[in-house]
């Protein structure tokens, strides 16, 4: 047998710019990147009004107007109340415990219109939005805390308890177009 | 003379760095596929408010951005409240259900996420929700931070 020696080069590619050149994209990436996951409150606007169409009736009772004026002054059904209060007043007005006449006859039927000025800062209606959701996301944990033992947020996405408490207390908030002062 | 010489340990000291490209790599391709290139260059000021009751969109994809504030003018200064899509100023608010149309023709599914400065009236922002009230684009979201 002959046995030939052949001394051969390495075909390697010789890999230790590879991290080098890794790292630069790296860092340029690292740089330019902004993991930002867009927060916000979520709400459903009414399509454009039909003029040929009258708005449906709804019982005064139904209707829970809050006014706010651009210094933050709040009109509860006409009463004067501060902002803190106004989550426990709109629960109450939702729920009706008592079965008040004056307050609204179901939670399905209830609806919150929240009115205000056109010089109101975004801060104060953003402030307002946020209570009265405060006082929907309070409902909706009680409610399924008592059916389910579990927080509302926990319940499965789009699963049949969470459609059951998202019906029990539907949200209904209306946002009334400003008065021109 | 005695011999101060230390003695090495005959131990290599050297860390072996072969897999440090695919740790690199891997970093790099998780940065990659989360960055977004373009953000939008605000030419309004938008400082964001606070809440409670925010929620997360997850579908980042649908989502649109319509910026609300005043405007930045040179040397700093701030000007009028404007509304802001994409790269430009919209100085006709009646313009804004043309573009909002087509981007709903483009995306059916679309949410216009709003993003207010704080101190911006409210009055500039319910003639923007009449506009997109026209347009079709009923799924608004109002971008806020959550409150700490």
């Amino acid at each position: 047998m002959l046995l030939k020696k052949r001394k051969r080069e390495d075909a390697e590619i010789n890999g230790s710019s590879l991290a080098d050149i890794a790292f630069l994209l790296l860092i340029f990436f690292l740089v330019t990147t902004t993991i930002n996951v867009d927060t916000g409150i979520g709400l459903v606007l009414p399509p454009p009004p039909d003029p040929s169409q009258e708005p449906p009736p709804i019982r005064q009772r139904n209707l829970l107007n809050i006014l706010v004026n651009a210094q933050g002054q709040v009109l509860l059904d006409g009463q004067p109340a501060s902002v803190t209060q106004v989550k426990d007043k709109v629960k109450e007005f939702i729920d009706n415990p008592a079965n008040n006449a004056e307050l609204a006859e179901s939670p399905q039927k209830a609806i919150i219109s929240i009115k205000t000025q056109r010089q109101t800062p975004y801060r104060i209606y953003i402030d307002m939005l946020d209570e009265v959701k405060s006082a929907y996301r309070e409902l909706r944990d009680q409610l399924s805390q008592q059916r389910y033992g579990v927080l509302f947020n926990v319940l499965e996405e789009n699963s049949e308890q969470q459609e059951f408490v998202k019906d029990a207390y539907p949200q209904k908030i209306s946002i009334a177009e400003p008065d021109d002062t | 003379m005695g011999n101060f010489q230390k003695k090495s340990a005959n131990t290599k000291q050297e860390i072996p760095t072969s897999a440090m490209p695919d740790v690199v790599f891997m970093l790099l391709i998780f940065f990659m596929v989360t960055t977004v290139l373009r953000e939008v260059e605000l030419k309004v000021r938008v400082t964001l408010t606070n809440a409670q009751n925010i929620e997360k969109i997850e579908q980042k994809r649908y989502v649109t951005y319509v910026y609300i504030g005043p405007e930045v003018l040179q040397d700093r200064q701030l000007g009028d409240d404007k509304v802001q899509i994409d790269d430009a100023i919209v100085e006709d608010i009646s313009a804004i259900r043309n573009i909002m149309y087509d981007k709903l023709l483009e995306q059916p599914r679309l949410i216009v996420s709003l993003r207010v400065d704080e101190d911006s009236e409210f009055g500039l922002l319910t003639d923007v929700q009449m506009e997109l009230r026209q347009a079709g684009t009923l799924r608004i979201n109002y971008s806020t931070k959550r409150e700490l």
